[in-house]
C-alpha cells in the first residue's frame, strides 16, 4: 500500500470489460460451472447447519429425484407443469407483456374443473364432462388472461399489478367455491371421484405428454408463424409495429387468449388429471417459478425443458433432504433451491464481462 | 513549440470485446488552441473523448494532464483535471433552470475550520461546513454565470426553465455549466448538428472568445467547412487509429476526406433535371397537435412531384417527423387533406392489391375502360368472367386514381395499392427491428403476402442478399441482428428495404444522420436514382449544404408552419438558415407552387 500510497497517482488493478460473444458450448460451460459451484456452497452451508457430509447431501438429492420410479415421475410431472406454464407466458413475455397472473389463470382453470368434475360428474357421461372440462378451462384461464390484456390495449394499464392482483381475486373466488362445496365441516374438498381425466399409465404421463407437444407448438408458433412474428416485432418496438400496420391491440389481445389458454390447459390437468380435488393452494406459486423458467431459458422453448428440469430437480431433491435429515423445518430447501439458481444466474456476468489487468505501455516511446 | 500541452493521450487503446474501438492513438492538445478530432462513423471518436471524460476507462495507455500523468476513472476524475465534456445530448434537468442545472453537483468551497476554538465549537463549525457546502446561494450563482457570460459573450437567462429553451440555448446552459466547474479543457461532441447557420456562428464567437482565454477545445464534428472554419489544428481517426495529425490553414476539404476514408471520395453530387414532374402528392392545410395538445403543424400546404426531390430544412422538432408520420398514416391529423395522385392511367387494373369487392365498386362509377377506349360495364357478369377479363389485363384505368391518404392506416395505405415508402428518423426504434436478423427486417413490410399461417423466408432471403451485395453492406451474414451492424450499414439496409418496392413517394427524415462520407454520399445516389426513376423523394435533411446540391425544392418549416419554399439550385444557406428561424407561416411573396397547390 505505502508504495502505491507514495505515487501521485494510483492505476486500478484490473477493471471490468465487455467481452465478445461466447460461443454456446462456453456459455453452457460457464452456467454448468455456476450450478456446481451452488452444489458446493449449499454442501458446505448445510454440512455447517447439519453437521452431515455434503456428500450425503448430494446423494440425497439425487436419490430425491431418481431414489425410485414413483419419484422420477414426480420429477418428469413437475418439470412438465412448469414448462406448461413457462410456455403459457413465454409468447406474452416475448411481447414484453409481463403476465404475472398465471397462478390465477391457472387456478381458475383448475376451479372450473373441480366444478363440472363435481357437480356434473356423478349424474353424466364422463367422456361429455371431460369435453366439458376442457372447453370450461381454457374458457377460464382465457377470461382471467384477457381482462388486464384488455385494460393494456385500451387504456395502457401496467400490466404487472393488475394480472398479480387477478391472483389474490382467483383465490378468493376459489376459497368460496370450496366453501359452498365442501359440506363435511373441513372446509376442504376432498378427491373428487368423479369425471377423472383418461389415465394413461399413471396421474403424470397425460400432463408430460402434453407439456412435449405444446413445446414443439410453442416453437413452431414463434419461429415459423406470421403470429409468432408479430409477436416479436410488437415486443421489440411498438412504434415499428404501428409503421408496418400492425395492430397492436389486436396483438396484445391475440396473444393474451393464447397465454390465458394454455394456463387453463394446465389448470385441467392439475385438477382432472393429477389431483382430482381443489384448493386455494392448489398452483403452489407455479406461476412464478415459471417467470423464472423463462427468463433463465433467455426466451428459447427449448432451452425452457432444461431450465424447468433443474428447478423441479433442485425442489424434489431438497424438500427430500428435508426428510432424509428429519429437519423439523423446509427453509433448507429452499435455500438450497435459492443457492442453486442464484449461482446459475449470477454466472451470467462472466458470460458478459471478463476482468482485464491493466497494461501500461512502455514510456520510451 | 513554444505553446504548453494542455492535455496529451499516449498509446491508449480501447476494447469492446473482439471489437477494437481504439488502438495505440496518440492526441495532443495545446492551451489556447482548437483542436478537430475527424473521422468516419465508427472511427473511435467518441470513445477516445468518453475515455478523456471519465466514462470508460483506457485498456492500455497513458493520460497526461499538464505534463503529469493523470488517471481518470470517472466523470469526477475528470472534472478534477479540468476537463469537461459537452454531450450530443444534453444531460440537464428540464424542470430546473438554467442556474440549477449549473450548479448541481458541485460543492461550495467550504470556509476554514478554526483550530483554535474548543471542540465543541469545532463540531458544530464542522457540522455547519457540511451544511453550507450542499447551500444552494442563488445570488452568488446568478453572480458568477454572468461573470461568465459576460466574459465569453454567451446569452443566458440563469433563472429560465430549460424546458423553455431552445435547442442552442441549452447548449449553452451545458456549456456554461462546464466552464463554472472550472474546466480548461472543453470536448464538445457534435455541437453543430443541431444548430441553424445563424446559431453555429455564434457558437464559433464564443469557442474563439475562449481559446483566447487561453482555454483548450477539443471539437468532434462531421462537417469539413466548419472543421476548416473554427479549428487551428485536425487530428484523423480511421478505424480506431490515429492516421494523422494536419495544420488547418494546410488542409482543404479534399485532403480531410482523404486523410478519414483512406482514398480520394468524389464529393459531389450530380443532380439532374426533373423529368416530366407531375404532381403527386398534394398536401393541403394540415393541422396536428401532439399529445400534449400543442400545435407541431400549423396550416402546413406543399406538393410533391414525381420526379423530383423536395427537401425540407428546419430546425429539429419542428414537425419535420410529424407531418412524415401524418402522411405514413401514423398521426391522427386535425384537419387538412393529403391528396395522393396514383399514376394510373391507362394502365392495367390488377388484384394485387385490389380485392374483388372493390374493383366492382370501381368499375360501376365508371373508373375504368377496354382498350378500345369503351367504358367497362360489369353488369350481368359473372365474378369468373370478371376476374378473367381483369387478370387478362383488358381492363385499364381511364384516369389517375385519386386517394385521399387522410385517416387511412399504414396498412389501409398499403391494401390501397399506394407504394409509399418512408425512412423514419429513428431508424431501429421504428424502421428495423434492432434484435432481428436483415432477413426478418426485409420481411417486415412483405410478411403478410399470402394466405398461409406460415412465414416465406426465400424472397425476404433473397431481397436481404441483393440489398447485401447491391448497397455493399458490411455484415458477418444475412442472419446478423441488425443492431450489431453499424450505423450506415444498418441504414443502408432500411433504405434497401424501402425502394425494393419501387415506391411512387419515398420519404426520408435525416438518412444520412450519423453515416460517414462514404455512406452518405451512397443514400444520396439511392435517393437520385429513385427520382430518376419518377418516384416524388420528399427528403428531411438537416446540413444545408447537401440540401442545396440534392434538392430541386426546398421547403423551409419553422415551429410547424411552411415558412417558404425556395428552389434548390438559386438557394443560398443564410436565407434558409433566416426562413427556418422565422416563426409567421409564408407571407404574400410565398413562392408560386404553394399558391398552386392551394388553389387546386
Amino acid at each position: 500500500m505505502s508504495e502505491t500510497n507514495a505515487k501521485k497517482v494510483r492505476e486500478p488493478l484490473f477493471h471490468i470489460t465487455k467481452r465478445a460473444a461466447l460461443p454456446f458450448w462456453k456459455s453452457t460451460l460457464i452456467k454448468v460451472g455456476g450450478l456446481l459451484l451452488g452444489f458446493l456452497i449449499s454442501g458446505i452451508l448445510v454440512s455447517a447447519l447439519t453437521g452431515k457430509s455434503p456428500f450425503a447431501l448430494y446423494a440425497s438429492l439425487f436419490k430425491g429425484n431418481f431414489g425410485q420410479e414413483i419419484r422420477i415421475w414426480k420429477l418428469l410431472r413437475e418439470t412438465a407443469l412448469l414448462l406448461g406454464i413457462g410456455l403459457a407466458l413465454l409468447p406474452a413475455f416475448k411481447m414484453k407483456f409481463w403476465n404475472l397472473g398465471a397462478d390465477g389463470q391457472v387456478l381458475m382453470g383448475a376451479l372450473v374443473t373441480a366444478g363440472l368434475m363435481y357437480k356434473l360428474g356423478p349424474n353424466a357421461n364422463s367422456a361429455v364432462v371431460n369435453i366439458l372440462m376442457i372447453a370450461g378451462s381454457i374458457a377460464a384461464g382465457v377470461i382471467w388472461a384477457v381482462i388486464p390484456a384488455i385494460f393494456k390495449a385500451k387504456f395502457k394499464t401496467n400490466e404487472t399489478l393488475f394480472t398479480l392482483m387477478m391472483n389474490y381475486i382467483a383465490a378468493g373466488i376459489t376459497g368460496y367455491m370450496i366453501s359452498i362445496w365442501a359440506t363435511n365441516g373441513s372446509g376442504t374438498m376432498g378427491t373428487i371421484k368423479y369425471a377423472w381425466l383418461p389415465k394413461l399409465g399413471n396421474d403424470s404421463l397425460l400432463t408430460v405428454i402434453v407439456a412435449v407437444l405444446l413445446t414443439a407448438l410453442m416453437f413452431v408458433y414463434l419461429r415459423f408463424t406470421k403470429h409468432g412474428y408479430e409477436i416479436s416485432v410488437v415486443g421489440e418496438s411498438e412504434n415499428t409495429a404501428k409503421y408496418i400496420g400492425i395492430n397492436v391491440e389486436k396483438v396484445i389481445l391475440r396473444t393474451l387468449v393464447l397465454s390465458g389458454a394454455i394456463c387453463g390447459l394446465m389448470g385441467l390437468l392439475m385438477a382432472g388429471s393429477i389431483n382430482h380435488t381443489i384448493s386455494k393452494t392448489l398452483v403452489e406459486s407455479r406461476g412464478f417459478t415459471a417467470v423464472l423458467v423463462v427468463w433463465l431459458a433467455n426466451f428459447n422453448p427449448l432451452y425452457m425443458v432444461g431450465t424447468s428440469f433443474l428447478i423441479a430437480f433442485l425442489q424434489n431433491g431438497s424438500s427430500n433432504v428435508v426428510t432424509e435429515f428429519s429437519l423439523n423445518d423446509s427453509s433448507i430447501a429452499s435455500i438450497i433451491t435459492a443457492v442453486g439458481i442464484f449461482c446459475v444466474i449470477g454466472c451470467e456476468f462472466f458470460i458478459r464481462y471478463k476482468f482485464q489487468l491493466t497494461k501500461k505501455k512502455k514510456e520510451d516511446k | 513549440m513554444d505553446k504548453e500541452i494542455a492535455l496529451e493521450m499516449r498509446g491508449v487503446s480501447k476494447y469492446f470485446g473482439s471489437v477494437t474501438a481504439n488502438k495505440n492513438v496518440d492526441l495532443k492538445v495545446y492551451k489556447g488552441e482548437i483542436l478537430a478530432v475527424l473521422g468516419e462513423n465508427g472511427s473511435g471518436k467518441t470513445t477516445l473523448m468518453n475515455m478523456i471524460s471519465g466514462i470508460y476507462f483506457p485498456d492500455e495507455g497513458q493520460t497526461f494532464v499538464n505534463g503529469e500523468e493523470a488517471v481518470i476513472r470517472s466523470p469526477q476524475d475528470a472534472f478534477k483535471h479540468k476537463i469537461g465534456m459537452i454531450h450530443q445530448h444534453f444531460k440537464l434537468v428540464d424542470v430546473f433552470t438554467a442556474a440549477q442545472n449549473i450548479v448541481l453537483g458541485v460543492k461550495n468551497e467550504p470556509k476554514p475550520i478554526d483550530e483554535s476554538k474548543n471542540a465543541f465549537l469545532r463540531f458544530f463549525a464542522k457540522i455547519g461546513r457540511k451544511m453550507e457546502s450542499g447551500l444552494y446561494k442563488k445570488k452568488e450563482v446568478a453572480a458568477q454565470v454572468k461573470e461568465i457570460a459576460d466574459k465569453y459573450g454567451f446569452e443566458i437567462d440563469p433563472k429560465k426553465k430549460i424546458y423553455d429553451m431552445s435547442v442552442s440555448e441549452k447548449q449553452t446552459v451545458e456549456i456554461v455549466k462546464v466552464l463554472y466547474r472550472g474546466a480548461n479543457v472543453l470536448i464538445l461532441d457534435e455541437p453543430t448538428a443541431v444548430l441553424t447557420p445563424q446559431e453555429t456562428e455564434k457558437l464559433f464567437a464564443v469557442l474563439r472568445k475562449m481559446k483566447e482565454d487561453g482555454k483548450s477545445i477539443i471539437i468532434i464534428t462531421h462537417k469539413l467547412n466548419e472543421v476548416l472554419a473554427i479549428s487551428d489544428r485536425v487530428a484523423v481517426l480511421r478505424k480506431g487509429e490515429s492516421v494523422g495529425e494536419i495544420a488547418t490553414k494546410d488542409a482543404d476539404e479534399n485532403k480531410l476526406t482523404e486523410l478519414m476514408v483512406g482514398k480520394k471520395v468524389e464529393l459531389n453530387i450530380e443532380r439532374s433535371l426533373p423529368q416530366n414532374p407531375a404532381d403527386r402528392l398534394v398536401i393541403k392545410g394540415l393541422n396536428l397537435k401532439n399529445h400534449d395538445g400543442v400545435k407541431v403543424l400549423d396550416n402546413v400546404s406543399f406538393t410533391a412531384k414525381s420526379g423530383e426531390i423536395l427537401g425540407i430544412a428546419g430546425i429539429a422538432g419542428s414537425g419535420q417527423k410529424e407531418l412524415l408520420e401524418a402522411i405514413a398514416g401514423l398521426q391522427r391529423l386535425e384537419s387538412g387533406d393529403m391528396i395522393f395522385h396514383n399514376p394510373k392511367k391507362d394502365k392495367p387494373v390488377t388484384f394485387f392489391h385490389k380485392d374483388l369487392h372493390r374493383v366492382k365498386e370501381l368499375a360501376k362509377a365508371g373508373a375504368f375502360r377496354y382498350e378500345n377506349g369503351e367504358t367497362v360495364d360489369f353488369t350481368g357478369k359473372s365474378d369468373k368472367e370478371i376476374k378473367e377479363l381483369v387478370n387478362d389485363g383488358k381492363v385499364l384505368f381511364k384516369e389517375d386514381e385519386i386517394i385521399d391518404l387522410k385517416d387511412k392506416t399504414p396498412l389501409q395505405i398499403r391494401e390501397l395499392g399506394i407504394r409509399l415508402s418512408f425512412v423514419p428518423e429513428d431508424r431501429l426504434g421504428m424502421g428495423l427491428v434492432g434484435n432481428m436478423d436483415i432477413v426478418d427486417n426485409m420481411m417486415l413490410r412483405s410478411y403478410r403476402k399470402g394466405k398461409s399461417v406460415f412465414l416465406d423466408r426465400g424472397k425476404p432471403g433473397k431481397l436481404a442478399d441483393e440489398i447485401i451485395e447491391e448497397l455493399e453492406v458490411v455484415t458477418p451474414s444475412a442472419h446478423t441482428p441488425v443492431r450489431k451492424l453499424s450505423g450506415g450499414n444498418v441504414q443502408k439496409v432500411l433504405v434497401g428495404r424501402e425502394i425494393a418496392s419501387a415506391p411512387k413517394v419515398l420519404m426520408a427524415a435525416y438518412p444520412v444522420r450519423g453515416l460517414d462520407i462514404n455512406s452518405s454520399y451512397t443514400i444520396y445516389n439511392l435517393l437520385n436514382k429513385q427520382k430518376e426513376n419518377g418516384a416524388a423523394v420528399i427528403f428531411v435533411g438537416e446540413d444545408l449544404d447537401v440540401l442545396i446540391e440534392l434538392c430541386d425544392r426546398i421547403l423551409v418549416i419553422g415551429s410547424g408552419k411552411v415558412t417558404g419554399i425556395v428552389d434548390g439550385r438559386n438557394a443560398n444557406k443564410s436565407e434558409i438558415g433566416l426562413l427556418m428561424t422565422k416563426t409567421e407561416g409564408m407571407d404574400e411573396n410565398g413562392v408560386e407552387s404553394v399558391k398552386e397547390a392551394v388553389n387546386e
